[in-house]
Order: C-alpha cells, then structure tokens, then sequence
C-alpha cells in the first residue's frame, strides 16, 4: 500500500501552479500512479483470479436460471407464446415431447428435474417419469399421450411452474432468500410459515453476532486497558495470553470447548462434585455453546483492536483531569473513554462482520435452533445442490456487510481504523 | 570452456525411472471415494487387498460425507480424479440421473437373480445393506425397549434421545409409532397431513432430543450418557460393542434400512479397472467376507450360507431383525427431501 500512500501524500495544491511547472509535476504524478499501479499489479491480478471472479460468478447464479432454456430450447420457445392461461395447446405439448427424449438420451434432464423440483415437490418425479414412459416414435397428438402418463401435465399450476422455469434472468432465487415466491395470480407473497427458513436464519445470524460483539467488547475493553497500562515487561507477558490463542487453530479450540462442555465434561464434573447443580447444565449444542465458542475466537480480535487505540492515549489526560478536581470514575469516563472510542469501534466491527460469515462453530457447538445462514448456504451448495439458492443467500450476506460497513463508516469513520 | 555432461546417460535413467514408475502396463492406482471408518477398514479388509492381490492393481483412498457436490464440480470440469465412488441410494439414484455415473452392465457380474430386489441399477450396484436403529445402554435401562413405539415413550422410558439432524428416517418413524402401517408409510407421508401428524408425534420427545449430525457421533453420545437411547448405524453400534466392550443392545423393530452403491464416475481415468473391482467385490464369497468385519448384509441371498454362523443374526437381514423392517424410498426422499428438510428445519427452530 505504499506506493498508494506516496500518491496521495503529495501536496495537492501543487496543481494550481501555472506553466511547464505544472505540466512537468502531472506527469510526474501520473508515472507515481503507474508505478503504484504496476507494484500493485500481481496482487490485483491475485485477487481478480482468486476472490473477484469465483465470487462474482456464485452471485451471479442467483439470477441464473439457464437450466430449462438449455435443456428444452423447443419448449422455451414455444413457452413464450403461451398466454398463461388454463392449460397450453398441442404445439406447447410437442415442443415438450421432443425436447423430453433428446434431453433424456443425452443425459441432461436431471438437471432440469432438480431445477424444477426447487419449485415444487414431486416435478422431479413427473419429468423423469414422463422421460422414462416416452413412446418409441413422436405420436400424433402430444398432448393425450403425456396426460396420459401423468394426468398432472393436464394441470395449469405444471405448466405456470415451467413457465417461470423458463425464464432467465429470474427473480425466483432472490425471492427464496427472503421466503417469498410469486403466486398463481403473479404477485409476490411470502411462503407459508410452516417453511420459512432463511429470514429467520438472517436475524438469528444478526442476533448472535450482535450478542457476541456486545459480549466481547465487555470482556476486551479490561483486558485491553490493564495491557496498555501495565509495565512492558508484565504487558508482553499478558500479551501472550491473548496472542497464543489467536494463533491455535480453530478446530483446536472449538473442540477443546466441545470437551469442557458436554455434559459429562470438565465443567459439568466440577459442578456436580461441588454440589453446585443437581443436572448437568446444557452447554453445549445450544445458543450457550455457540456464543461461549465465538467469543473465544473473536475476542483476541477486540482486545488487539482496542489496545492498539488504547496505547496511543498520554496517561496524562486522566491525571490532568484528577488534578483538577475530576473524580477519578468521571475521568475515565468523559477524558479517557471518549479516545478509546475509534478502537471500540473498529473491534466491533471487526468481530461484527466476522461473525456475520461463522460456519464452523455453530456447527460444532451449536443446536438445532442456532443455524446461522453460512450453514443453510453450504448445505445448499453440498447436500442440495441448488447453487442458485445458494448464490442468492450469498448476495443477502454480501450486502448485509456492505450496509454494516456503510453505517460503521457513518458513526466512526473508516479512515480512524487503526489495528497496531 | 565444455560442459561434458553425459546426456546420454542421464536419458537412459529418466527412461528407466519412467519404466519403474509406471510398471507393468495393466497395474493402476485407483482412487476411492468413501465414507471412510469402521466400514473403509472392512471394505479393505474384505475387498481392495485381495484385490491388489490378485490383479495388481492399487488403491487410494479418499473420505467424504456423501453429496454429489464434488462429482458434479468434477464432471462438469471434464476432470474426474475419482476412479470408484461408494455412494448412497439418494445420491446414486441422482448422479444416474444427471450422466455423473457410468453406464453399468450388471451382466459383467454373471448371475444376478440372487440379488435383493431393487438391489441393481442401470449405473450403480448394491455393495451392501445398512440399517438406521436404535440402541440403548443396557446397564443403564431398567426395563428393555422393544418397539419403534418404545423410543417415543418417554413416560415408561425416562431419558434423553439421540436423533440424526434430519427429517429422513425421524419421520418415517415418528408415523410407524403412531401406528402408521408400513405399507402405506410414504403414502401417508407424502400428504400435508402426514407430515403434520409427523411433527405431532416428534413434539411429544422434542424437549428431549439431542441432535447428532456425524455417524460417529451417535455411539459416543450413548457412551457419554448424554441419551438413553439413540438412533445410529447398525454397523456403529455393533463396532462399539466389539472394540470398546460397551453393554449396548440394538432395537431392531421399525429399522429402516437402505443399500450402499458402488459407482463409477463419468470420465473416470481407470474405468475398465473399477468395473473389473466391482464384479470381484459382488462375488458371494467376498460379500460374505464383508459381513465377517462388520455387520452390515450382503445385497444377494446366495451369499448368506457363506456368512459366519455367529453373525447372522446381527445383520438387518436377519429374519427375527427383518420383522418389522422399511426399505427407505429413495425416490420419495429425493421429491420430497427439500420441502421436508424445510418444514423439519423451522420445526426445530420452534
């Protein structure tokens, strides 16, 4: 970030100066620019390669709907000139039937039977079967022949369905994110309350992250003022405390907690011996486990973050204060918590937005009630295979941390992060 | 100033080295995708070195926990690197279905009217029979758990229940307690009502349960004493009592049990290899010699005589475990999986 740095540092007002002054300090500012550009260049090209491209193409399948419009091109296009209304003609049913046994032959109708099951239980079926029951050569009429297998392909809400299958760009991912869909009549309405998984999923992700930013910052904000107050010596040695496990793996810890909280674990044994409880207490596998195991491995975040601010605040403030009169507790309160403020700030949103994205640990020490949404979308993407789902809960995620930083960069200011 | 480098000695190597490093022309290493374990070990045990044996032909091996995520990436990047995939029944039946599995000709097997129904399909092969019970701790339970109902009474049998975290098999179960006849199991299950009366019956232990997602998992949480009885593989709990001594009994009635498949994925590198495997590992003999490290049944009734006396009667197959056994329907689970896991997911979270 240097050369950036280099850049900006130059005095802006230089430009104003008239002649070959000028004109010789442009262009030396646009060979700085190349240079910082060039320097930059192969990590740019990393990031583009490695970060910008994969992800831009998971968000951009939340709209992709390319499935149906590949598979059966026919029916697509006959589709598109159907009025919507009741139950399609013979061409529409034709268009079906070829496209059927071509895809069926070519092995590509799983695909379009998984696709269509997203939208409604038991589509998968009805296309493989119709696909399986095809006659050997194209009948006369269509329309008969496939009622016939299934009298569901006489059905208005079978065609509605691949009507909108047909469809791309679609809105219908998007829409599954936030437990909505569009009904028969075209409008958007939200699905019923029995299958309404993933708007829960996002305030429940709001909430523990939330919890675990408000509960790190109450542990932290000690911590990190006895580190910055203490002697060198004695503060490196609490320093360690802090850093050692930061640097352990995250699995190492995480099940660590696992065997310090089960019910017949550490904690749990100690309790009952003493007397203390007469049940084991739950945890584990509950919100308890999920909270106690993220703000383990998201506090180091906070301390650092504050202590980093905290250094940098002249001990002097707080005595000048006292020694004009201020009561020690009011001097810490308006004299030096008001300068700590920019670390609080960027350790909360630093532990905030990391929270956002936690997988592993509510995994691990979670219970059925705690799924935050970077689980629903990895089961999205490994059990179910529906990658458009899962790139639209991404984009909900992603500008979820983009509205965050928005208001993080209102109340503090980005440029007053400071991390060390 | 010459470089006298003796390129022609240094040829002679690389081309002996590449001899030695390939072998003889028919000798290849495979690489297996499986569910890794107390199955693997028995799998090795019973299949792949005997095989290396006899054809020369090696193995590595790759653990996953079953989803076709991975093969589809692969297939669809025209790059397989697995050779051979032990799938299960939901996932064989949609990787055949979307062209990730290769076309297999069950002939290459010989006679196959022995094998269990349903047990062949057009792209994969059963490798065996697994059930989902549930096991108690028999020195901590007064009275001895019978029935499928037994595990939804919480009055006559106080105590914590281990459940999988998913709606396959919990609901099957929750409708045959609730006296749903087998027959008409996904009948029932397939309506808006039959799911409803599902989570009515699951309400009735819902404080109860603790959820487990790993297979291994479910013997621990009994060994730990954090249930009283739990659902798990039938191959887990009998690997728990073998190894570790643990006074665990398995309840057999409402088993649902279900085949593993072997497959081979579309572009495999050794597809010729990987058929020849199959057809050696679908043999009686070696079916039988599975059984023999771990108690799952071989999918084809000429092998049971060759199973070991004293384990028949741990296999799901057994006729006195078979009594009151589900086949689960795939097919139903692969319609009906994502609007189920949905309802089961918000019922959790209530």
């Amino acid at each position: 970030m240097t050369p950036e740095l280099s850049v900006r540092s130059l005095p802006a007002g230089a430009g104003g100066a008239a002649g070959s002054g000028a004109e010789g300090y442009r262009h030396e500012r646009r060979r700085a620019a190349r240079d910082a550009l060039l320097l930059a260049l192969p990590l740019l090209l990393f990031l583009l390669a490695t970060f910008i491209t994969p992800i831009g193409l998971l968000l951009a399948r939340s709209v992709q709907n390319s499935e149906v419009p590949q598979t059966l091109p026919r029916l697509t296009q006959a589709i598109a000139h159907w009025n919507g209304e009741g139950v399609p003609d013979e061409p529409v049913f034709a268009a079906l039937g070829a496209d059927l046994s071509a895809a069926s032959q070519s092995g590509a109708l799983g695909g379009v039977a998984r696709r269509l099951n997203f939208y409604q239980p038991e589509m998968r079926s009805l296309v493989m079967r119709a696909a399986r029951s095809l006659p050997d050569n194209a009948p006369a009429a269509w329309k008969p022949v496939l009622i016939g297998i299934d009298p569901r392909w006489g059905e208005h809400e079978t065609w509605r369905i691949l009507k909108r299958a047909a469809q791309s760009p679609t809105p219908d991912y998007l829409l599954t994110g936030v437990d909505a869909q569009v009904n028969e009549r075209g409008a958007i309405t939200a699905v019923n309350a029995q299958s309404a998984v993933y708007l829960p999923a996002f305030g429940r992700t709001v909430w523990i992250s939330g919890t675990v930013t408000l509960i790190c910052l109450l542990l932290g904000y000690g911590v990190a003022w006895r580190l910055a107050t203490l002697p060198p010596r004695q503060s490196a040695r609490l320093m360690l405390l802090v850093i050692i496990p930061f640097w352990t793996s995250l699995l190492v810890r995480i099940t660590a907690w696992y065997v310090l909280l089960q019910p017949g674990g550490v904690i749990n044994s100690l309790l009952l011996s003493v007397g203390l409880v007469r049940q084991p207490l739950p945890l584990v596998f509950n919100r308890t486990g999920v909270l106690i195991g993220m703000t383990h491995v998201l506090l180091p975040y906070m301390i650092l973050a504050i202590y980093s601010v905290m250094k940098s605040v002249p001990p002097t403030y707080m005595r000048a204060a006292q020694s004009l009169g201020a009561h020690p507790v009011t001097a810490f309160l308006r004299i030096y918590v008001p300068q700590t403020l920019p670390g609080v700030g960027a350790g909360c949103f630093l532990v905030f937005l990391l929270a956002l994205g936690y997988y592993i640990t509510p995994a691990l020490l979670g219970g059925a009630g705690d799924e935050m949404i970077s689980q629903l979308i990895a089961q999205q993407t490994n059990e179910l295979l529906n990658w458009g789902l899962a790139g639209a809960l991404s984009l909900y995620l992603v500008a979820f941390t983009v509205v965050f930083y928005l208001i993080f960069n209102r109340l503090v200011g980005i440029d007053r992060l400071r991390f060390g | 100033m010459s470089l006298r480098f003796p390129y022609s000695r240094l040829l002679g190597l690389t081309l002996a080295a590449g001899a030695l490093l390939t072998g003889p022309v028919h000798a290849a290493t495979l690489s297996v995708v499986d569910f890794g374990g107390a199955y693997e070990d028995a799998a090795k045990h019973a299949y792949f070195t005997p095989f290396t044996e006899k054809t020369k032909n090696d193995f590595t091996f790759e653990s996953y926990d079953g989803g076709i995520a991975k093969l589809q990436a692969m297939v669809q990047a025209k790059n397989t690197t697995w050779d051979l995939i032990d799938l299960e029944t939901n996932d064989a039946i949609t990787a055949c279905d979307e062209g990730l599995l290769q076309k297999f000709d069950a002939k290459m097997i010989g006679d196959t009217k022995d094998f269990l129904p349903g047990a062949i399909l057009k792209c994969a092969i059963a490798s065996m029979v697994w059930s989902t019970v549930y096991a108690y701790d028999s020195s901590k339970m007064k009275t001895a758990p019978t029935t499928i109902a037994d595990f939804f009474d919480v009055q006559k049998f106080p105590g914590k229940r281990g459940l999988r975290k998913s709606p396959k098999v919990a609901m099957e179960w929750a409708l045959l307690a609730d006296g749903v006849p087998r027959a008409e199991l996904y009948k029932v299950l397939g309506t808006p009502a039959g799911a409803a009366r599902a989570f009515k019956k699951l309400d009735t232990i819902k404080s109860n349960i603790v959820w487990w997602e790993a297979g291994s998992q479910a013997p621990q949480l009994l060994a730990d004493g954090a249930v009283a009885m739990v659902m798990a593989y039938n191959g887990r709990i009998a690997d728990a009592v073998k190894k570790d001594n643990k006074p665990f009994k398995i309840v057999w009635d409402g088993q649902v049990y279900d085949y593993e498949w072997w497959g081979v994925p579309t572009g495999a590198k050794h597809t010729k290899v990987a058929e020849e495997f199959i057809v050696f590992a679908s043999q009686p003999q070696q079916l039988a010699n599975l059984s023999k490290y771990i108690p799952y049944a071989p999918p084809r009734k000429d092998a049971i005589p060759l199973v070991d006396k004293a384990r028949l009667n741990e296999l799901p197959t057994a006729p006195d475990n078979f009594k009151n056994a589900v086949q689960i329907n795939a097919a139903f689970w692969a319609d009906n999986g994502d609007s189920l896991g949905k309802q089961f997911q918000t019922w959790m979270a209530k």
